[in-house]
């Protein structure tokens, strides 16, 4: 019988602990509601932030909260899931007031109507037409841009001098890297398949991306298709080059061209590299225009505090002086265009504005998943080995019955 | 003590009463006191959780937490239910963590949650509606200041061309008024509280439904002030009839209609976008088998899955066991500096050794073609049947440490004496391994072996980050490729690009969970043959 009574101490003692895990999932859960999207009646912005960002809005938010009496809560969150958990939290009434991410997320949030219009009003002409566009989703501005990114060319002036002026000038001076990958990488290949006229969707009258026009087919597709097939051949292309492989050659000082973009600059300067950006070298004689990232700000469509919001964004983070302060964080062109003339000062910065003047908002229309699906594949075949004509003709047709 | 619960002769009532209270009577006092210390903290956190529950009105998670802390109550302080006090805490973690993950999965298969359809229907009609407002071409920005009366709230805003006041609400058009002016703008008029901007961020709900109209006709637009100090004139393209439960595209007069299937739908098919979730039924079901562009790859997906599992299993188990009888051996010097060198590549995470294996794997750069293969060009992960063979040769790797251990326990629990036996009676090694050693090993090891089976049907991980499952099908329109097992099959069909596809997903793991499960079943069965061996 002694037994049988410790028995039930030590039951009890787990009841407990299931008891408390039980009543901790749920309040577990229901606290978050509270912290995550305030009570009416009292303003607190819960801001959703890429972790490497955090310190950068720190002083912004502090003075926001000076200035406005509304608390600004910073949260940091790995890239990685911060598009889908905001966009299965949202529905649930959970989910911050404002996420930080990037332009081609919009397709997504939108078809899931978790993010809210934003009214950028007058001072829309203020930004980088590129950051507008971006920023722009079926007419409607969703998001307040603060960065603009591409990619552009890595030259080791200490091995090569001056800018090559054509794609055939810069292979005869050095050798040229670039990431692929077995699965290809579209992103970084797009700048030589717009030389050849042939963008991804053609755009309608107000500027936004047509999913009914498909241009990938068009004579240029395939024109691009031979020579990606020719580059492969010749090994200027090759599809065991991934990211890392890339850096470390261009490091190494083995490759004297890097097409990348302005998150592997710092790695590079601090190898000791004396580094020069150049445009991408056109192999047609056409402009080479690369994607362009925009970063920025989404509001959710079931934030409880919508007017706060609209006003941090539009009227805080929008201003000169806030995004010279995340530009100096992260090194990044501020889609401002005061504060990007401002941050030009910078020879690298001066030279990726200056690629990005030809560049192209990346699509952010759904259609774009089902071409980013095929594309790279494709065009890592052909690296490969595969016909040209056959392969990218299937890659024409997987991605227009994709999008049916 | 005994004597009193174990009577010999049958007792009366009184007796048995008796009986009772002497045995309550004899347990030390500490013990009670420890279980109503212990109940009453139980009890106090059920009724935190309560209150916590009840500001938020989740009533039924309220219903299950009073429900269950009523139960434990009662179990703990009855003199009987002496099984029940062993039970319960194992039941409730039972349901919380097994119960209801299980069954929403099972809920999810059977909606059409996914990319389109997230939320709820009245999320998706404001969410519709608030994209559907669009500036008026060319309209200026006009400063506004909020303004209150008697609950009702209002637009004081200030014509930027003739610098006059105007005053309007959600019911009354925008009227010239006599106001105070502060720099231009007008910031107080009689009758109305001025509300400080610090209040009027709090204000969300009601600014986002004050839509002022500009004046009589509905064309001029109505003026919103999203950020409570500029406002803006808008057009709304859609319009909601909640009656009719239809939106209407008043540029173009088409009627989009609640059919039933989560989105609200034009006679043509063309759905407005975001929907609602709804339960679709078996639908995620019969597309996951009948769908054309999954139905092809599915068919050497599941042959190659069952290949990769079987040969994972039996390669591991082989090597494990050929190694633990090799370490075994009490002759071999250094045996404990073998063993630790044995399970090293289970002390590191499999994912990260799997991204290692594909560095050291690409074919123009990796260490085993540079370095091994002197320069030679093996498409080790490019080439369909090669990346097979390195799935299963990296898989080896990662797996058989686990078997080693395994045998070698096992082994180390068969006596010796039964060596000896055999070796007196005659036996030679490999007969006293083959008829003793290895049924007696499969008792303890058949079980491991089932979970080892199972586990590698679903080992995502090593698929993802090795090969990515290519190189791909160049014959199907789904981004699956040679290598791709079910469940990493699944996670591409419904997870990449830019929809996800949440139901289908779910629809897919009870499949896969069928599968696997009647696999264990049976061989747990066979299992028990074995067992009756000795």
């Amino acid at each position: 019988m002694k037994v049988n009574k410790r028995g039930i101490a030590a039951a009890g003692a787990i009841a407990i602990v299931s008891t408390l895990s039980l009543a901790g999932c749920s309040t577990g859960t229901s606290g978050n509601d509270s912290a995550d999207s305030g009570d009416a009646g009292t303003s607190k912005l819960v801001v959703w932030v890429d972790a490497e960002r955090v310190d950068a809005l720190k002083d912004a938010a502090a003075s926001y909260e000076d200035k406005t009496g509304v608390t600004v809560q910073l949260v940091g969150k790995s890239v990685d899931d911060m598009k889908d958990d905001f966009i299965q939290q949202v529905p649930t009434g959970k989910g911050p007031d404002v996420v930080m991410g990037a332009h081609d997320w919009l397709g997504e949030l939108s078809t899931n109507g978790v993010v809210a219009p934003l009214e950028l009003g007058d001072s829309a002409d203020d930004y980088l037409p590129v950051a507008l566009q971006a920023a722009t989703y079926d007419g409607t501005v969703y998001m307040l841009p603060y960065a603009v990114e591409n990619i552009a060319v890595l030259r080791n002036a200490d091995l090569v001098p001056t800018a090559p002026t054509s794609f055939d000038d810069m292979i005869s001076k050095g050798t040229f890297v670039v990431e692929q990958g077995a699965e290809g990488n579209p992103y970084h290949l797009y700048p030589f398949q717009t030389a050849f006229g042939a963008p991804v969707f053609g755009t309608d009258d107000s500027g936004s991306y047509d999913s009914t026009d498909l241009q990938l087919g068009s004579e240029g597709g395939f024109a691009f298709a031979d020579w990606l097939a020719a580059q492969g051949t010749a090994g200027t292309l090759n599809t065991d080059i991934d990211g890392e492989i890339a850096k470390q050659q261009f490091l190494d000082g083995k490759a004297a061209f890097w097409l990348t973009g302005p998150w592997n600059v710092g790695a590079a300067t601090d190898a000791g590299i004396n580094v020069e950006i150049d445009p991408v070298p056109s192999p047609t004689g056409e402009t080479a225009s690369p994607f362009a990232g925009v970063k920025g700000f989404f509001v959710s469509a079931e934030s409880k505090n919508k007017v706060a919001a609209n006003d941090f964004l539009v009227n805080y983070l929008g201003t000169e002086e806030v995004q010279l302060a995340l530009f100096k964080a992260g090194n990044v062109l501020p889609a401002l265009t005061a504060a990007a003339d401002t941050a030009a000062s910078d020879k690298i910065v001066a030279g990726f504005q200056a690629v990005g003047a030809d560049a192209v908002p990346m699509p952010a229309i759904p259609a774009m998943g089902a071409v980013w699906q095929y594309w790279g594949v494709a065009e890592a075949a052909i690296i490969n080995g595969a016909d040209p004509k056959t392969t990218w003709q299937k890659l024409v047709d997987d991605v227009a019955a994709a999008i049916k | 003590m005994t004597e009193t619960v174990e009577p010999t002769a049958p007792q009366t009532t009184r007796q048995r009463r008796a009986a009772r209270i002497a045995e309550a009577a004899s347990v030390p006092i500490g013990w009670i006191l420890l279980k109503i210390l212990l109940l009453a903290v139980v009890d106090a956190v059920a009724v935190y959780a309560v209150f916590v529950l009840f500001t938020h009105a989740e009533w039924l998670i309220l219903a299950v937490v009073v429900a269950v802390t009523v139960l434990v109550n009662y179990i703990y302080f009855s003199r009987k239910r002496v099984p029940a006090k062993y039970l319960t805490p194992g039941i409730i973690f039972l349901v919380v963590f097994q119960v209801f993950t299980l069954l929403y999965t099972g809920y999810i298969g059977f909606t059409n949650y996914g990319t389109g359809h997230n939320g709820s229907k009245e999320q998706a009609v404001s969410s519709l509606l608030a994209s559907a407002q669009e500036r008026v071409e060319d309209s200026p920005t006009f400063p506004v200041t909020v303004v209150e009366q008697f609950g009702t709230y209002g637009l004081l805003v200030t014509d930027p061309d003739s610098g006059d006041a105007l005053l309007g609400t959600a019911d009354q058009p925008l009227q010239q008024v006599q106001a105070e002016f502060d720099g231009g703008k007008a910031v107080a008029v009689d009758g109305w509280t001025t509300l400080p901007l610090a209040t009027v961020f709090t204000l969300s709900e009601e600014l986002e439904n004050l839509s002022v109209p500009f004046s009589d006709d509905p064309n001029d637009g109505s003026l919103r002030a999203p950020d409570g100090q500029s406002g803006y004139l808008y057009v709304s393209t859609l319009e909601y009839d909640a009656d009719a439960d239809a939106i209407t595209d008043t540029q173009t007069g088409t009627v989009y209609a609640d059919i039933g299937t989560g989105a609200f739908t034009a006679d043509d098919g063309t759905e407005l976008l975001p929907g609602w979730q709804v339960t679709v039924g078996f639908d995620n079901f019969v597309r996951a088998v009948t769908d054309s562009s999954i139905r092809g790859p599915l068919i050497s997906v599941t042959i190659w899955t069952f290949v990769f599992a079987i040969i994972s299993v039996a390669s591991t188990f082989f090597l494990g066991l050929l190694l633990a009888l090799v370490f075994n051996n009490t002759r071999m010097r250094f045996r404990n500096g073998y063993r630790i060198i044995m399970i090293l590549p289970y002390a590191f995470p499999a994912f990260l050794s799997a991204l290692v294996w594909a560095g050291m794997m690409n074919e123009s750069f990796g260490f085993i073609n540079q370095v091994i293969f002197g320069g030679a060009d093996i498409p080790w992960l490019t080439d369909p049947t090669l990346a097979k063979v390195s799935i299963l040769i990296v898989n080896l790797w990662l797996g058989f440490p686990y078997m080693f251990l395994v045998c070698m326990g096992a082994l180390q629990g068969i006596p010796e004496d039964v060596n000896e036996a055999a070796v007196m009676d005659g036996a030679n090694p490999w007969q006293i391994f083959r008829r003793i050693k290895l049924p007696l090993l499969l008792v303890t090891v058949a079980p491991l072996l089932i979970s080892s089976f199972a586990f590698n049907f679903n080992n995502f991980n090593l698929i993802y980050m090795l090969t990515g499952g290519g190189p791909r099908f160049s014959d199907v329109s789904i981004p699956v490729g040679h290598t791709d097992i079910l469940i990493s099959m699944v996670y591409k069909v419904a997870f990449t690009g830019q929809t996800r596809d949440y139901g289908l997903a779910s629809a897919f793991t009870i499949l896969i969970f069928l599968v696997v499960a009647t696999i264990s079943i049976v061989s747990f069965r066979k299992t028990k043959a074995l067992e009756e061996l000795n």
